[in-house]
């Protein structure tokens, strides 16, 4: 009886709950249903219509993601989305990770100072870099290409990465290193052998910021690989098409769904580390 | 760790490299390009028309709303979400729901709310999820983001509250579970009410990682840009700093005009800067 009456206190508590929940996920389940629907559909009813008779299957089609794929690029900008944000990923593991080491296990004048000022570099505003940037590209005339965007993305993630490996490498028990250099190991063999193995979390921290963080920019790719087609990543396309097809719903979902389902995949896979990083980041520091 | 003099900068010297030529060199031109006009050396007048310029000043105006409507709303619900998640078993499952948006862009999440704020004239079908319960509540439709200058900037600021609430959450959860149980079992057993534990002991203990997150959340804010290109390209009153650079840059070409834009971002967020810095070395020091 007494549990009965708890739990039935309760009920505000948890109807409240479910309600933010619902809310939180409307928007996203709009989106996919519209995704589904036949154009004439999308124009002239709402999405959430198909619930008035959910298993009929006649309502639904795979129409809009075979036109965004194939005729509005979505199938090219997705392939771009890809070359664009693999090559800074793994820059970002090793470049991160080598210095954070450094920074963390070896004694050097102004290490402390470096490292800080590193660290800080974080809230400077790309907005700063773009012009003088945009200028040495075009003069090299690497503006247009992948090669600018990943080493732009590649040095603008740094601050973090480091960050993020330093919290990590920072926290290894001294005596693995001691022992290492007594058996006579070099500081690249303990970072091979002892500090990369046992930095796997830490991976996946930053390898998930950086793939969600390149995957889903906006301003880098606008400002350095500009309006062309050929070398556009999804969230350019998807941004054209909003200009472009602004009142053809069923195929902007199905297109902005298509630049949402690898983060989506990565982001239930590793939800952890991405956690973790986030924590990392800003609460243990 | 026993190393060569030069060998830790070996470590270090890519990541220095890429740094000083992609942070350090840029940011310090942007700083000279903003006193010029076509090359040529022109005072403050770049700024001088930043806090003159009707547009500009709107675009001031608007992040200064952002700032302070999404930072308040993002921290508020985040810590309404830890606390009374908290008290539930099924608090992963919610989390996560309120969490996923941070995975989406905000191409794709503007989108997805540009399609939430559609407008039909009224006496048709509304396909737009607010106008549909507007008009089923019997009331007229609404231009959501056509409505000048409160309703469609509040609309825009929506789109950033649902993505960041979840980091919020993330780092605010993580703080209130450290705080000791016994603490607050101890209020109540002193006969304190719910409301008065969170007021008087929760909140006061959170108080550290809310100023985190807060900061956070206003760096991050005062940059905003992907959702206002997307969704407005900053019309109808919805200018920001960062979209009035992007335009000052790529439609007019004043390069010298966008450099001030972007130094007076910066300057912005230099405060938020100096807090986190200091934060750290305090960290830094306790290690």
């Amino acid at each position: 009886m007494d549990r009965l009456t708890r739990s039935l206190s309760r009920g505000p508590l948890h109807l409240v709950i479910i309600l933010i929940a619902l809310v939180w996920m409307l928007p996203s389940l709009g989106l996919f249903i519209t995704s589904f629907r036949p154009s004439q559909d999308v124009a002239y009813t709402g999405w959430w219509t198909v619930f008035e008779h959910p298993f009929n299957f006649t309502q639904y089609t795979m129409k809009n993601y075979v036109d965004v794929i194939t005729k509005q690029g979505m199938g090219r900008s997705f392939l771009n989305s890809l070359l664009i944000t693999l090559p800074p990923l793994f820059m970002a593991l090793i470049v991160g990770s080598f210095a954070a080491y450094a920074f963390a296990w070896m004694k050097f004048p102004g290490r402390r100072v470096i490292f800080v000022f590193l660290v800080a570099l974080m809230v400077v505003p790309l907005q700063m870099t773009l012009i003088p940037i945009l200028r040495v590209f075009n003069r090299l005339h690497l503006a247009g290409t992948f090669p600018s965007v990943w080493l732009a993305h590649t040095a603008y993630g740094i601050p973090l990465d480091i960050y993020l490996f330093h919290g990590f490498i920072s926290g290894l028990p001294k005596e693995l290193f001691d022992s290492a250099s007594i058996d006579g190991a070099s500081p690249l063999q303990s970072f091979f052998k002892i500090v990369l193995p046992l930095s796997v979390p830490a991976i996946a921290s930053v390898s998930i910021f950086e793939f969600i963080w390149v995957w889903n920019d906006l301003l880098v790719a606008l400002i350095y690989l500009g309006g062309s087609p050929d070398v556009a990543p999804l969230t350019l396309q998807v941004a054209n098409l909003v200009g472009s097809r602004g009142q053809d719903w069923e195929l902007l979902t199905a297109a902005a769904f298509v630049s949402m389902a690898l983060p989506l995949v990565f982001f239930f896979s590793l939800q952890r580390y991405f956690v973790r990083g986030i924590l990392a980041g800003s609460v243990k520091g | 760790m026993r190393t060569g003099r030069f060998q830790p900068w070996l470590y270090i010297g890519l990541a220095l490299v890429l740094v000083s030529f992609f942070l350090i060199y840029p940011s310090i031109h942007t700083i000279f390009l903003s006193f010029t006009r076509s090359g040529e050396f022109s005072g403050i007048r770049n700024y001088i028309y930043i806090f003159t310029n009707n547009t500009m000043l709107t675009a001031l105006r608007n992040n200064l709303l952002w700032v302070v409507v999404a930072t308040a709303f993002t921290v508020a619900f985040g810590l309404i979400l830890a606390v009374l998640l908290d008290r539930v078993r099924y608090e992963s499952v919610i989390k996560s729901i309120v969490f996923l948006p941070m995975a989406i862009s905000f191409v794709g999440a503007s989108v997805i709310w540009k399609f939430v704020y559609a407008y039909r004239p009224a006496g048709t079908d509304q396909i737009g999820l607010f106008n549909a319960i507007i008009t089923a509540l019997g009331g007229k439709p609404i231009g959501w983001l056509i409505e000048r200058p409160w309703i469609n900037n509040f609309c825009l600021i929506m789109v950033w509250i649902w993505i960041w609430t979840g980091f919020c959450m993330v780092i605010l959860s993580a703080a209130y579970k450290n705080i000791p149980k016994e603490l607050l079992e101890a209020a109540r057993i002193d006969g304190a009410s719910e409301w008065q534990v969170f007021w008087k002991v929760i909140l006061p203990l959170l108080k550290t990682t809310i100023a985190v997150a807060a900061t956070t959340m206003m760096v991050f804010v005062l940059k905003i840009f992907d959702i206002v290109y997307v969704m407005t390209n900053g019309n109808f009153s919805t200018e920001v700093i960062a979209n009035r650079m992007y335009k000052e840059m790529f439609h007019f070409r004043n390069f010298g005009k966008a450099s001030a834009i972007a130094v007076v971002l910066f300057v912005l967020i230099l405060p938020m800067m100096l807090i986190n810095i200091r934060r750290f070395r305090e960290q830094e020091a306790i290690r």
